[in-house]
């Protein structure tokens, strides 16, 4: 899968960094992968994020997440064209304070997996917050093209949804300027 | 309520908007009682920024009365309070923020506005009030009331007796030709040389000799400026009439000055063949900025010495004399003001009676003549030094 030439690159960075391997970095035709920096404790971010029922708090396109037995989840999410997409989540891996990965069950809108890892950042820094998402576009290429007129390709959605759990754990506010308080529209 | 809108390049109107309201707990919302136009607000009247929508209320120096209050923000203000609002928005809780490194807030430019930056510049810009979208795209204060986000951090509250005119400028301009002046660390017996003699310039030079300069030479052409520079204690050079490279090395005994000021920007004028090059191809749209100042700068300033830029640039540039900045080490030292940062000790400045910044106001009309003010900011520099709108 991985070419076999050795590599000089010793970092530790993920294979979605890697020239020409983002496509075989995850089991799904898109994979991404994004970093931020909070400057808040470890396990404070971890125990807030592992409470699911926190996450339509800053992601907004979440509609409802539904708690359902054994570490599954219902996930109602607003799609592209005004349509929602629907799937059940499960917990793959769970280690308290480091890392949660999930999958979605068969039979969902969008077939996809993830995880989010939390690291101490250097003194004074707060925690770095890496999060991976590997998944098959919705309705193929066109799909994903859609996806992205309309601002929500998941790629871009995990990006926002990112600056915004940084915004609340962080100032304890989710930003906006949104109107009336923004400029009116024409 | 009545507003201050742009509607495109050369088109401001006062139009009737929705009143803004608190959102967000740590939000405040202020009744306007003056607010400026700024150099900045030239380049969105000229077109020169990306990421405007017809209709966004303009305006980021503004002061006013605060008339609700976030339950967020009640611990530091309370209605009824006189503020000075700072131009850019800082959360106080990021890295940045704990750092003093304001206009650097890593969460004031909301999340679906921070894209546009984040591909252009590497990383997302800070928030601001009434600028383009790349900056959050937040209502400006060119209007009656305003809302103010993070209003826990921003506002300085102005001690009574002290009138608009003298804090006014706390919400940029002043803190910013102070930031320019700070980072060239001036030194005993320091030269600055500074383009550029609009509001920013002029603070700059009166920021120059608090901090120490020995000497401060300002280059422009409108005669009033000039004569505006003169006054503050500047030695003063028409570029249209000398020649700036050959003038400065004159006045300073060969060695050139200590540090050098850009508080022009991308909007250089005059007729040098390096500008009007760079003219064609804006026009052409061959490159973005016009850097004229900035590569004399870098060419004037001495050995080792400090160019400092608080002169506003949005994109790219041809033929910056990267050769003379690092043969000749020179430290660049710019950015957007940490605003909040200075205000206190500025305050603290006018209130001493060291610096009286009303000196600048040419003109004070009401907000419904706003678009005359743009019109006369942008075509009459020599006498239209700063406008101050009254909305109420």
């Amino acid at each position: 899968m991985h070419q076999t030439e050795q590599k000089s690159t010793d970092a530790n960075v993920h294979p979605t960094a890697f020239i020409g391997e983002a496509d075989e970095a995850g089991p799904h035709d898109a994979n991404s992968i994004r970093a931020v920096t909070i400057g808040r404790p470890r396990q404070e971010l971890y125990a807030f994020w592992r409470d699911f029922r926190n996450l339509p708090r800053f992601m907004e396109n979440v509609k409802s997440i539904e708690l359902l037995e054994s570490g599954r989840s219902r996930w109602v999410v607003a799609g592209p064209g005004g349509k929602d997409v629907e799937w059940v989540s499960v917990v793959t891996e769970d280690v308290p304070g480091e890392r949660i990965a999930w999958r979605a069950e068969a039979g969902g809108d969008i077939d996809h997996e993830g995880w989010i890892e939390f690291r101490d950042a250097p003194p004074r820094r707060g925690t770095e917050v890496r999060v991976f998402i590997s998944y098959d576009p919705p309705a193929g290429t066109v799909g994903k093209l859609v996806a992205k007129v309309m601002q929500r390709e998941p790629r871009v959605q995990a990006r926002r949804e990112l600056r915004r759990f940084k915004q609340l754990m962080e100032t304890g506010e989710v930003t906006t300027s949104k109107a009336p308080d923004a400029a009116p529209r024409a | 309520m009545r507003a201050l809108c742009w509607h495109g390049k050369g088109d401001v109107r006062v139009d009737t908007v929705p009143d803004p309201r608190i959102v967000n707990p740590r939000d405040a919302i202020l009744k306007v009682t003056s607010t400026a136009i700024c150099g900045s607000d030239l380049h969105l009247y000229d077109g020169y920024i990306p990421g405007m929508h017809s209709g966004d209320v303009l305006g980021h120096e503004f002061m006013g009365e605060v008339v609700e209050v976030g339950p967020g923000a009640s611990h530091a203000l309370k209605v009824g309070d006189r503020v000075v609002v700072p131009f850019n928005i800082a959360c106080g809780n990021c890295f940045p923020c704990q750092s003093q490194l304001y206009s650097a807030c890593d969460n004031s430019n909301p999340a679906e506005k921070a894209d546009a930056s984040e591909i252009a510049y590497g990383y997302a810009m800070t928030g601001a009030f009434g600028y383009s979208h790349l900056t959050g795209g937040y209502a400006g204060g060119q209007a009656e009331y305003v809302r103010v986000p993070y209003a826990d951090v921003g506002p300085l509250k102005v001690p009574d007796g002290m009138a608009d005119d003298q804090v006014l400028f706390l919400s940029d301009i002043f803190p910013t030709g102070y930031m320019a002046a700070e980072n060239c660390d001036i030194q005993e017996g320091d030269t600055v040389a500074i383009w550029g003699c609009g509001p920013v310039g002029l603070f700059a030079i009166k920021s120059a000799f608090l901090l120490g300069a020995h000497r401060v030479i300002a280059i422009d052409h409108y005669p009033r400026r000039l004569e505006l520079a003169k006054e503050a204690g500047a030695e003063v050079l028409n570029y249209h009439e000398v020649k700036v490279r050959e003038a400065l090395s004159e006045m300073t005994g060969g060695r050139g000055p200590d540090s050098c000021i850009d508080a022009v920007g991308l909007e250089a004028h005059g007729f040098s063949p390096d500008n009007v090059i760079d003219e064609i191809k804006t026009i052409a749209k061959l490159a973005t900025d016009r850097p004229h100042v900035f590569r004399e700068a870098i060419m004037a300033c001495r050995k080792g010495g400090t160019v400092s830029v608080p002169g506003v640039y949005g994109g790219f540039a041809d033929k910056i004399p990267i050769g003379a900045f690092m043969e000749k080490g020179l430290t660049i030292r710019t950015g957007q003001t940490h605003t909040h940062r200075y205000m206190a000790r500025l305050l603290e400045h006018v209130q001493e009676g060291r610096i009286d910044p009303t000196f600048l106001i040419s003109h004070r009309l009401p907000l419904e003549e706003g678009p005359e003010g743009y019109r006369m900011f942008k075509g009459q520099q020599n006498e239209c030094t700063k406008v101050v709108l009254k909305p109420h």
